[in-house]
């Protein structure tokens, strides 16, 4: 499992690989973090190739949002299949996130 | 076919994917490929575990999480046992409320409740028995949830 951190113009993209648990959920908290305290703003975690997510993994993703968009930014979500947008929906968090079918979609206007 | 698994973990996050990855290839290989299986009980597990070693456990290194599993027919059944003092298990607020859901925890039991057709803890509060029942009709394409709180 891993995290892939790339750039789209003004926007820093983590494409998350395998899971996002407990195990784990830390560093990506740290990747996003370090590209925050470095200026970025715009962030889209894209989760095309993720295979589940617990309840600490929901958990970083409201504090990252949180973080970011007390300095000025946003976090938007992408490519949730549809077992990842049910936990969303169960735990209504699908209500806190802008969530993109697409890496493309969730790029635009942000 | 009744197929029984006993695993101990040292009380450390890093061996819950793992796990949670052996348990998982182990019930597969009993049932039908069914995504209520690889979601339901997958997160339901993953959790049941985290809990064991954040707070059951309170994150102590000297202790241990046994897990035993049985899979009898189509239903998966799954123990796990942590080394703490327990908890009330019915003492745990909604993290759905408008004002808890911006909260970045408190969501792993209502997940474990909501994907399991049954979660039962015991007196003490320092075991979660979580049982899954897989149906005919859970084929690929269909998720489920389970009983809710």
């Amino acid at each position: 499992m891993a995290f892939q951190v790339t750039k789209e113009n003004d926007v820093t993209v983590v494409a998350v690989e395998g899971q996002l648990i407990v195990g784990n959920r830390q560093e990506l908290k740290q990747k996003v973090l370090e590209e925050l305290e470095n200026g970025e703003r715009k962030f889209v975690v894209d989760f095309d190739q993720t295979g589940y997510i617990d309840s600490s993994g929901l958990g970083v993703l409201v504090s990252l949002s949180k973080k970011i968009r007390e300095q000025g930014g946003e976090l938007r979500l992408a490519s949730l299949n549809e077992d990842l947008r049910t936990l969303f929906e169960l735990t209504k968090l699908d209500t806190l996130f802008k969530i993109s079918d697409s890496r493309a979609e969730a790029l635009k206007g942000l | 076919m009744k197929t029984e698994l006993v695993l101990e973990l040292p009380n450390d996050i890093r061996t819950i994917g793992h796990a949670v990855d052996y348990v998982m290839e182990r019930c597969t290989a009993c049932c039908e490929h069914a995504r209520k299986l690889d979601l339901n009980f997958r997160v339901g597990l993953t959790e049941a575990l985290s809990n064991a070693m954040l707070y059951g456990n309170a994150e102590d290194p000297a202790k241990r999480v046994r897990i035993e599993v049985v899979v009898a027919g189509s239903e998966i059944t799954a123990r796990i046992t942590d080394e703490g003092t327990g908890f009330d298990p019915d003492n745990v607020p909604d993290p759905t409320t408008p004002a808890n859901v911006v909260k970045t925890g408190g969501r792993g039991i209502f997940l474990m409740r909501s994907l399991l057709d049954e979660v039962r803890f015991n007196e003490q509060g320092n075991s979660v028995t979580l049982v899954l029942r897989l149906e005919q009709s859970d084929s690929p394409g269909e998720v489920e949830g389970g009983a809710q709180a």
